[in-house]
């Protein structure tokens, strides 16, 4: 399937332009403007002066998932709030990553109890994990980076 | 009328369309006809300071109702609490209102303090009054950064995050974290102030008011800003105090309540400072306010630090039944040795008896109840929070405003949904 069936094997082309789309993905990933809690506020100090996501083209947050390519789920996720995160996920276009932001949005962090899904996993499909409670900044740009590293590792041949 | 069974799987959840007439009396009947519209706003919603749902009614771009629907981050924190011993459920208290954290400590410190009948040394106090009057600082540039960005001055956050970096800087060198720091405990805080903390704080404290000054010279005179504040979501003082409205939120409709005066804790009384009070109970009043209380913050904050090179002592209680005691006795002393396992596995028992302790916080009066039971754990710990009591206002400030100082409205009461639903 995908664009290397149809157009046949294209040897070295093949490699260049995955590498092209790649970069180009890698380049300006638009995060959905999206916060659930504590997290959501490190996310903040990491748009903001001293850590500066526009380095690496982020500076644009997207208040609609039909514009964005990234959801950091920055947050402890709650029972009433998982069907509205699973719509805004549906609702984003491809390509799309999800990065599961702090212990609360990864495994449900300290609140095992009734309230809280134990991990976005269990409605969404997570790219990265990072751990922390709240992740310093530099965290977040540690997990960013290695979902760049993961984007720039796809190859034509595996999209659908 | 019928009643609405809450979905249950996801995709009963997104299929439900609900039904207009579960909303009757709680939007005007012209709803119902269709004359006027009715607009869900969140809890996916740049502007809403997090999943904070709202229900307008409009008429045109006229508000005519607003129905708040809060608990889309309800985390059962007062539940979880009560399955944990005293000292361990402090972690938890940090994660209610993520951007003073510490006052969250304070109030459940104090709280458990009150219940214990258990002495804070002066030392403590002192410590305790500059995390709490930095961390109102640190709250409250957050809120004016993304209370600008609401009403399309962007740069002010940049600004004001570059200063609330500085504030975290301290805090992670106190308690190693930026923001959880869990840092004021029952008896005192965790550990002394580091050396290099003062000459920082007191480099920060000559920096402040410049920056402070620099943040007024953005926004108020600022034509843009007084025509989108002023007049906008007024609240009377009656109304303000049937709602129990507390805070920033009431002073600016000119309530003198403020909590560190009325009902002074950790020393509050022997500090010189001023209670900023507004006069319109308006956007503009209530930025005003905020404003006036990080030079307020200031004042405090140079007494405190005069106070904390003159005194010495204890940090935390001496009283080992329960606070433990100091890492470098264990070696030394079988006594210390025997509190240090005995307060970090069982805990302590608190009476059984119920008790409530309230604090002013960045956003009002945060109270801590706590019902003891005689054992080790509580039978039932609740949080009176600001946020929640400030939503449930805002339908009245609302009223009869546009669908544009809605935005305006919600960031000038400087909500938290982690403070309101727990």
């Amino acid at each position: 399937m995908g664009v290397s069936s149809k157009l046949g094997n294209m040897g070295v082309v093949t490699t260049t332009v995955e590498q092209a789309v790649n970069w180009a993905r890698t380049g300006a990933m638009w995060p959905l403007l999206f916060g659930l809690a504590c997290c959501a506020i490190e996310y903040m100090s990491s748009q903001a002066s001293s850590y500066d996501l526009s380095r690496f083209g982020m500076e644009l947050n997207r208040a609609t998932p039909r514009q964005a390519d990234l959801l950091i789920v920055s947050g402890r996720l709650t029972r009433k709030m998982a069907p509205v995160v699973r719509q805004l996920y549906d609702q984003m276009a491809e390509p799309k990553w999800v990065i599961s932001m702090g212990d609360c949005a990864s495994c449900g962090g300290v609140y095992n109890n009734y309230a809280i899904v134990q991990g976005v996993d269990e409605i969404i499909p997570v790219d990265v994990y990072i751990a922390g409670c709240p992740p310093r900044p530099e965290q977040l740009l540690h997990g960013i980076l290695t979902l760049h590293e993961k984007v720039r590792s796809e190859r034509i041949a595996d999209w659908a | 009328m019928a009643v609405a069974t809450p979905p249950q799987s996801i995709e009963e959840q997104r299929s439900w369309e609900g039904n207009l007439d579960q909303l009757r009396g709680l939007v005007s009947e012209r709803a119902i006809t269709g004359e006027t519209m009715l607009l869900n706003m969140g809890p996916h919603h740049p502007s809403t300071h997090g999943v904070l749902r709202l229900l307008l009614e409009l008429d045109g771009e006229q508000i005519v109702s607003c129905l708040p629907d809060v608990g889309f981050l309800h985390t059962g924190i007062e539940k979880s609490v009560e399955d944990k011993s005293y000292e361990k459920a402090l972690p938890l208290t940090d994660r209610m209102d993520y951007l003073s954290p510490m006052s969250n400590n304070m109030a459940y410190a104090a709280a458990v303090e009150k219940l214990l009948d258990l002495d804070v040394p002066e030392r403590g106090q002192i410590i305790r009054v500059v995390c709490l009057e930095l961390a109102r600082c640190a709250s409250h540039l957050v809120w004016l950064g993304t209370h600008a960005i609401d009403m399309g001055a962007m740069s002010v956050l940049l600004y004001a995050f570059r200063e609330r970096e500085r504030i975290l800087g301290m805090f992670e060198m106190l308690s190693g974290q930026r923001m959880m720091s869990s840092y004021i405990r029952p008896g005192g805080v965790w550990r002394d102030v580091p050396d290099d903390f003062l000459p920082t704080l007191k480099q920060f404290l000559i920096d402040f008011p410049g920056k402070v000054d620099d943040y007024e010279a953005l926004l108020t005179q600022n034509p843009i800003w007084k025509d989108r504040a002023q007049g906008v979501g007024v609240i009377e003082p009656d109304v303000a105090l049937a709602y129990g409205l507390t805070g920033p939120a009431l002073r600016g409709s000119g309530v003198n309540w403020d909590l560190r005066k009325a009902q002074p804790y950790s020393g509050y009384e022997t500090y010189d400072f001023n209670v900023p009070l507004g006069e319109h109970g308006d956007v503009y009043d209530r930025y005003l306010i905020r404003i006036q209380e990080f030079r307020e913050s200031m004042k405090i904050l140079n007494q405190a630090v005069e106070r904390l090179e003159r005194v010495t002592g204890p940090y935390r209680s001496e009283n080992r039944k329960y606070c433990p005691p100091l890492r470098s006795e264990l070696g030394q002393s079988m006594e210390a040795v025997i509190h240090h396992f005995k307060l970090w596995t069982y805990g302590y028992d608190a009476p059984d008896e119920e008790i409530y302790n309230a604090i002013e916080s960045p956003r009002g009066e945060i109270g801590c109840y706590i019902h003891g039971t005689g054992g080790n754990k509580p039978r039932r710990v609740h949080f009176k929070t600001p946020s929640f009591i400030h939503i449930s206002a805002l339908p009245v400030m609302a009223k009869g405003y546009l669908l544009a100082d809605m935005v305006a409205i919600i960031g000038s009461v400087d909500i938290v949904l982690g403070d309101c639903d727990r």
